[in-house]
């Protein structure tokens, strides 16, 4: 179900936790498989579960539980935008609606053509880069003044 | 021990104490929710929280460790306060209709809002609602009414021994689900009902059936397997609503297998025998009892007069009270002849007149607990003695060491350590290497009896067992279902019995079923010159007496048994219901009550006699077993059927001292080191939990669970590869000239060289014993 | 300290940190055989604080862990930075991801732990990345692993990385986490000292305090202390965000007046009037400018100015603030962050924030500030963690001094500051010098 170097990145993750503790690397597997997969389904879920010799559900507690991963499948480009506090009080906001309009989206939509999903986030950890957004959950983007948001979204339409 | 005043009452408690049992030993009450004594701690409900001098806010009852000098006050303003506050959060999200809640009148947030809520809701917004799962056939669920006590999901994981339930998704969004589509498959799975504190999850049979006060209340007891739960069965018109687990901490705790609760269902089946019924001319026909009876007398005395009393053989079941076991034998004898049994299940009787007791469990119930070694013989523990291995599944996280021989390792929920997987035909000769191992590590000799009749070599599995045995401070040997029906089960008593001697344990049986103890208590097997159950069938009788079983599923080889009943000139069978097989080869069905609505006596597998009265009215026709034993009795004008009521027949059955009876002691076995021939593939049959008594297997929700499907051939992966089969394929077994189809399925907790046929289902009736050789080939 | 002499991305790596010093700390220690208590004492000196946000003695939570116990024992740093206006750890582990692998390093050596992780927030995936390459050269170099630096003394360190939750900087919802479960914090008793990670004695420590350990260690306890003012010991990183200039991280001493601060961050944007100030992270309550600009930035005065020093995550907002809809935006984050676990937090951060939202939306009720009040009250203290305090605080505090906003709302059905005004100073700002 997941590819040979999914399958090795999970391994070696595996290997930071004591033998008997291979739960300790769910949280890692579940992001190595929704990055190879895009979103992780419920068949997804069950593998890495039974594949860290853990019950399914406990794997699924986890998958809902953080709000990263994807329980329902997402564009090519999943874009989110920080709106707390302290990056509101720099635009964080603005930047998210300047995005819903380029794209024609809302929060929780995903453009037409599946290129784009845009999301509200909570605290990156980043507040001093406000406006800051993530891009497919691992690439955080500062300082997003309108002409580097344009120039973003330039560059991902491209990928 | 610690000194704690609480609400001004000083009471002393053991160390480790929390506040809340405190607060029970001083007889304080503490509203909660999330607690519950037999499941871990999750202080998440909050509603325990009371005042304790010099905390500067509320703590949780259930999670406040005790400490010396502590002053509690549980009722206080601040206490008060804080259940206040915490019942208005919980009843904020929580539907208040209670009128059309299937939980309303015994529902703990009902109650306690009554004590804690307010009058008027300030939460103006709109509440919560959450989907319903699916968990099969047994719960049901209204998930929007779920306080997330999580009860339920620490229940699976905690007890049950396999996290079904989780509580997904987080903060306000955060429920009680299985794994996306799942169903919960525990064979303990009624056991969240109760705990569920609100009407989240409630029982799918029951369900809106009836108002708790519009229920009748009695105690029972589970007729099933060998534990014999304590039972509350809940009535409505002399119709069995629900059954509800009676707590007693020495046999069933606060637990019920799903078997225990809901089996009930069969009480009220189409199948219910409702008047005595004659075959006359390859007719059945309903006739009054006095007709029914007499032509039993005449009918039975006139094969004893054709053929001699030995020509009458009595079969009943284990699942059969003290009083119908006793009074059967009592008939029997009466009537001149010793062929009794009600181990119709089983092959090997070399025992038999070499015990010198009854055999049981060799050690109390509750005793588990303090194991540290526990060696298990031939047995399908988890669906056999679900509440026993719920019990050996805790001591196991407390430190004991399980072990286990046999040809099957389906999943326990349990951590078994050292495990010797192999052939039922091999079974002996592994013990017998424990034996040797044992007696090395152990640096003794072995006993007389067995010098030289033991194996020279011992397998890895074996010394790892024996070295595993030997560490023991306290250490068991369990007999299980497969080692009793086994080809060679004394020596395999013999064995165990050494193994005891060697650890200076205990070793016992586990037991088939709800009177496995009480029907050698009773007197229901042969006396010398008498036939046991497998001989009356090998040697057909002119008459048979059954109780309470179905030829066809409740004996070690039904198609014998079917044949040696189908040639008898009578038989007369006492049943609770109208069983098919039963039409096939008797000539009276005599309708007797099940459990519900008779008197009558268990002995469970520790050797405790629980008795019970009726529940309900006999349904329609029907009269108690005992009873109609005694008037037979009389009919039949034989001494001493003059019992007034039970309790007189079980003064009879059970008088003196009990455990006095108890032993699991044998000898003069001759023990042997033989394996069976290579290359033969062996028969190993389970009795599937929901089949193996005529009750649970006429109950339609338990018949809609996983534990019911239909059984398949189960065949080792390599096993299944050297026969050229494959997964799923269509497959005809055959046992001598019977055969039967079924779909082959790998497993790889089978021994090699074995293929799993379960017996007790009508797929599979056709086919003879339960063990010994038989072929698979592409169907 | 920390940040001193790191110039951004370009001198993260270990010989960047090995030239400014870096290693010699735990060298000395390795070499000269230095007792655990030793180590200890001196951080007791130090009056080091933890710089998550609670400020406990650094030096006493590492004299909690059992000495003599015989099993694994193990160490957790806590980057799990997620509370709204906290940015350092992430510039600490990108900038100088060493220090705390030296910090930790010395940590389990003073402890006796084997073991130990790093929880990065899941946000930060970049910095994660970059600190798994910093440990791959520690290892490299034998600053962590077997026998380090020819030794008795092994550990080994581990980064774990979060996916989205804020309450795993709850250190025992955090040890959930690293066990491969949901982040539900544990109840206590028992201590993570006694019981944390796999059921074994564990201590956790934030990223920044752990980054300062080796500089304690250098430079001694004492002179650490005096950088700042007694009982708020040395050295903190301020992030400042909000309504300034220029945001960003500011290392300096405690005691600092705030209005120091704010200068080094470039002052009020556009020189508009500061209205509030949140002092420590958004759960810290707020505070009005006007009493903020008299505070110095340490435990002890911001403590007396009603609010907490917490992680140092200055929230400055001007003039231009609603402060109703700002705390519409903290209750949905705390509402949003809740485990669910416990039921005043699970039932009570959603009904916060409905109400405040309603107020927002012009749908108040006369009564509702009253039922915010109470609301509170029912949730706080009343919880196994401290997320439901950190969600009624800020309702309290913004309620309480600045009551009137809130009462203008419910009455006029609108905002009292008009919305053109607050939308141009929500504007996306980004300062000159980024």
């Amino acid at each position: 179900m997941l590819s040979q170097e999914s399958l090795q990145e999970i391994d070696r993750e595996i290997a930071k936790y004591p033998p008997d503790q291979t739960q300790s690397a769910v949280m890692a597997a579940l992001r190595i498989a929704q990055v190879e997969k895009g979103w992780l389904p419920k068949e997804l879920i069950e593998f890495v579960a039974r594949y860290l010799g853990m019950p399914p559900i406990a794997a699924f507690e986890v998958a809902s539980f953080y709000n990263m991963y994807d329980l329902a499948p997402v564009g090519r480009h999943k874009i989110t935008v920080c709106t707390n506090l302290p990056c509101a009080l720099s635009g964080g906001v603005h930047a998210a609606d300047y995005i819903k309009e380029k794209l024609g989206i809302d929060f929780n939509e995903t453009t037409p053509d599946g290129k784009f999903t845009l999301k509200e986030g909570e605290c990156m950890g980043a507040c001093g880069d406000a406006p800051v957004l993530l891009v497919n959950n691992h690439h955080m983007c500062s300082w997003m003044t309108t002409e580097k948001i344009d120039q973003m979204l330039a560059e991902l339409d491209k990928k | 021990m610690l000194e704690i005043e609480i609400d001004g009452k000083q009471v002393q408690v053991n160390d480790g104490s929390t506040v809340i049992e405190a607060a029970a030993v001083a007889g304080s009450y503490i509203p909660h929710f999330c607690y519950h004594k037999k499941l871990s701690i999750a202080a998440s409900c909050r509603m325990c929280l009371v005042q304790v001098e010099k905390a500067p806010k509320p703590l949780p009852a259930c999670a406040t460790p005790v400490t010396n000098g502590m002053k509690v006050w549980t009722h206080s303003e601040l206490a008060v306060k804080a259940q206040k506050g915490v019942m208005e959060f919980l009843l904020i999200n929580h539907p208040l209709d209670c009128p059309i809640c299937d939980q309303g009148g015994e529902c703990q947030l009902q109650d306690l809002a009554v004590g804690y809520g307010s009058t008027a809701s300030r939460y103006q917004e709109e509440k919560r609602v959450v989907f319903n799962k699916n968990l099969g056939a047994l719960v049901s669920t209204d998930m929007t009414r779920c306080i997330n006590c999580t009860r339920c999901v620490r229940f699976t994981t905690e007890i049950a021994g396999e996290m079904e339930l989780g509580q997904a998704f987080r903060g306000e969004h955060a429920e009680i689900m299985p794994f996306i589509e799942k169903t919960v498959d525990s064979e303990l799975s009624g056991n969240i009902i109760d705990l569920c504190p609100v009407g989240a999850l409630t029982s799918k049979p029951f369900r809106f059936a009836a108002r708790t006060w519009e229920l009748s209340r009695r105690k029972s007891v589970s007729p099933h397997d060998s534990l014999g739960a304590n039972l509350i069965v809940q009535t409505k018109h002399d119709v069995v609503k629900r059954v509800l687990p009676f707590e007693n901490e020495d046999v069933n705790e606060c637990w019920l297998s799903d078997k225990d609760r809901f089996s009930y269902e069969a009480l009220s089946s189409e199948q219910r025998l409702g008047a005595p019924m004659i075959r006359q001319g390859g007719q059945w026909k309903q006739v009054d009892w006095q007709a029914a009876l007499e032509f039993v007398a005449t009918g039975l005395r006139g094969v004893e007069r054709d053929h001699g009393a030995a020509s009458i053989g009595a079969l009943a079941s284990p699942h059969a009270t003290v009083e119908e076991l006793y009074l059967l034998q009592k008939l029997m004898r009466g009537l001149g002849s010793e062929n009794i049994d009600f181990r119709l299940r089983e092959v090997d009787f070399r025992a038999d007149g070499k015990r010198a007791g009854a055999p049981w469990l060799g050690m109390p119930i509750a005793g588990v607990k303090d194991l540290t070694r526990l060696l298990v013989v031939g047995s399908f523990l988890r669906k056999d003695a679900p509440l026993l291995a719920q019990r050996v599944r805790q001591a196991a996280k407390k430190g004991l060491h399980v072990s286990a021989i046999g040809p099957n390792a389906e999943e326990w929920l349990l951590p078994v350590r050292n495990r010797a997987l192999v052939a039922p035909s091999a079974m002996v000769a592994t013990l017998g290497q424990v034996v040797v191992a044992l007696a090395k590590e152990k640096g003794a000799e072995v006993s007389v009896a067995l010098l030289g009749k033991l194996p020279e070599t011992v397998s890895d599995e074996a010394l790892a067992i024996a070295q595993s045995l030997a560490s023991g401070r306290k250490v068991a040997v369990w007999l299980g279902n497969l080692a009793v029906q086994h080809a060679r089960a004394s020596e395999l008593q013999m064995l165990a019995q050494e193994i005891a001697r060697l650890t200076d344990g205990s070793f016992g049986f586990i037991g088939e079923a709800a009177n496995s103890v009480g029907g050698y208590l009773a007197g229901a097997v042969p006396g010398a010159g008498g036939l046991n159950a497998a001989a009356m069938i090998e040697q057909p009788r002119a008459a048979y007496v059954t109780l309470n079983l179905e030829p066809d599923l409740d004996l070690a080889n039904p198609a014998a048994a079917m044949a040696a009943l189908d040639g008898a000139q009578l038989v007369v069978a006492l049943t609770s219901f109208d069983s098919p097989s039963l039409r096939q080869v008797a000539d009276v069905m005599l309708p007797i009550a099940p459990f519900t609505e008779t008197s009558g006596t268990f002995v469970n597998c520790e050797g405790r006699a629980q008795s019970f009265t009726a529940v309900a009215k006999p349904f329609a026709d029907v009269r108690p077993g005992w009873k109609v034993l005694r008037v037979l009795g009389n009919l039949l004008a034989l001494e001493g059927f003059a019992h007034a009521d039970s309790e007189a027949v079980r003064a009879e059955a059970l008088a003196g001292d009990l455990a006095s009876r108890l032993d699991n002691g044998v000898e003069g076995i001759v023990v042997s080191s033989a394996t069976g021939p290579a290359g033969v593939l062996e028969r190993v049959a389970d009795v599937p939990i929901h089949f193996a008594d005529p009750i649970a297997r006429r109950a339609p929700s338990l018949q809609k669970t996983r534990d019911a499907a239909a059984p398949t051939a189960r065949i080792a992966p390599a096993t299944l590869a050297a026969l050229g089969l494959a997964a799923g394929d269509r497959v005809r077994v055959a046992q001598g000239t019977a055969s039967v189809e079924l779909v082959a399925q790998a497993d790889d907790g089978l021994a090699a060289g074995c293929v799993r046929v379960a017996a007790a289902h009508p797929s599979t009736a056709a086919l003879g014993a339960m063990s010994g050789d038989l072929s698979v080939e592409r169907a | 300290m920390i940040l001193a002499g790191c110039d951004g991305d370009r001198t993260w790596r270990l010989q960047d940190y090995v030239a400014r010093g870096g290693y010699s700390a735990l060298r000395k220690i390795l070499a000269e055989k230095i007792p655990q208590d030793a180590i200890i004492a001196e951080l007791k000196t130090s009056v080091l604080r933890g710089r998550g946000g609670a400020g406990f003695p650094t030096g006493l939570k590492w004299s909690f862990m059992p000495r003599s116990f015989p099993g694994d024992k193990y160490l957790a740093c806590n980057s799990d930075e997620g509370e709204p206006g906290t940015f350092k750890d992430r510039d600490i582990l990108r900038y100088n991801p060493h220090s705390v692998i030296e910090g930790m390093a010395i940590a389990a050596y003073a402890m006796g732990a084997a073991r130990g992780y790093n929880y990065i927030h899941g946000e930060i995936f970049e910095t994660y990345s970059r600190f798994e390459e910093a440990l791959a050269e520690a290892r490299e170099a034998g600053f962590i692993g077997r026998n380090i630096l020819g030794s008795d003394f092994s550990f080994e360190l581990f980064a774990h990385h979060g996916y989205g939750a804020y309450i795993c900087g709850e250190e025992t919802a955090l040890l959930e986490s690293i066990e491969g479960k949901k982040g539900q914090p544990r109840f206590k008793p028992p201590f993570p000292a006694s019981y944390g990670l796999y059921g074994k004695p564990t201590t956790i420590n934030n990223t920044e305090t752990f980054a300062s350990v080796p500089f304690i260690m250098n430079m001694g306890g004492e002179a650490f202390l005096n950088l700042g003012k007694p009982n708020n010991g040395g050295m903190k990183l301020f992030s400042v965000s909000g309504h300034v200039n220029r945001p960003g991280n500011y290392e300096i001493p405690l005691g600092t007046p705030f209005a120091e601060l704010l200068e080094m961050a470039g002052g009020m944007r556009g020189g508009r009037k500061i209205k509030a100030v949140i002092p420590g992270g958004s759960s810290a309550p707020v505070v009005p400018g006007g009493v903020m600009m008299d505070c110095t930035m340490d435990y002890d005065s911001i403590s007396k100015a009603g609010s907490m020093l917490g992680s140092g995550a200055v929230i400055v907002m001007d003039e231009t603030t609603c402060m109703v809809k700002a705390l519409e935006r903290l209750s949905y984050f705390y509402f949003e962050e809740s485990c669910g676990q416990c039921t005043p937090c699970r039932e009570g951060t959603g009904w916060l924030y409905r109400v405040v939202h309603r107020i927002e939306h012009g749908l108040g009720r006369p009564d509702d500030l009253d039922l915010l009040n109470s609301v509170t009250t029912n949730i706080m203290g009343r919880t196994i963690c401290a997320l439901g305090d950190a969600a009624s605080m800020p309702v309290q505090s913004f309620v309480k001094h600045f009551g009137s906003e809130f009462e203008y709302h419910i009455e006029n059905k609108k905002c009292l500051v008009p919305p053109e005004v607050q939308r141009a100073g929500s504007q996306i700002y980004v300062s000159p010098s980024c």
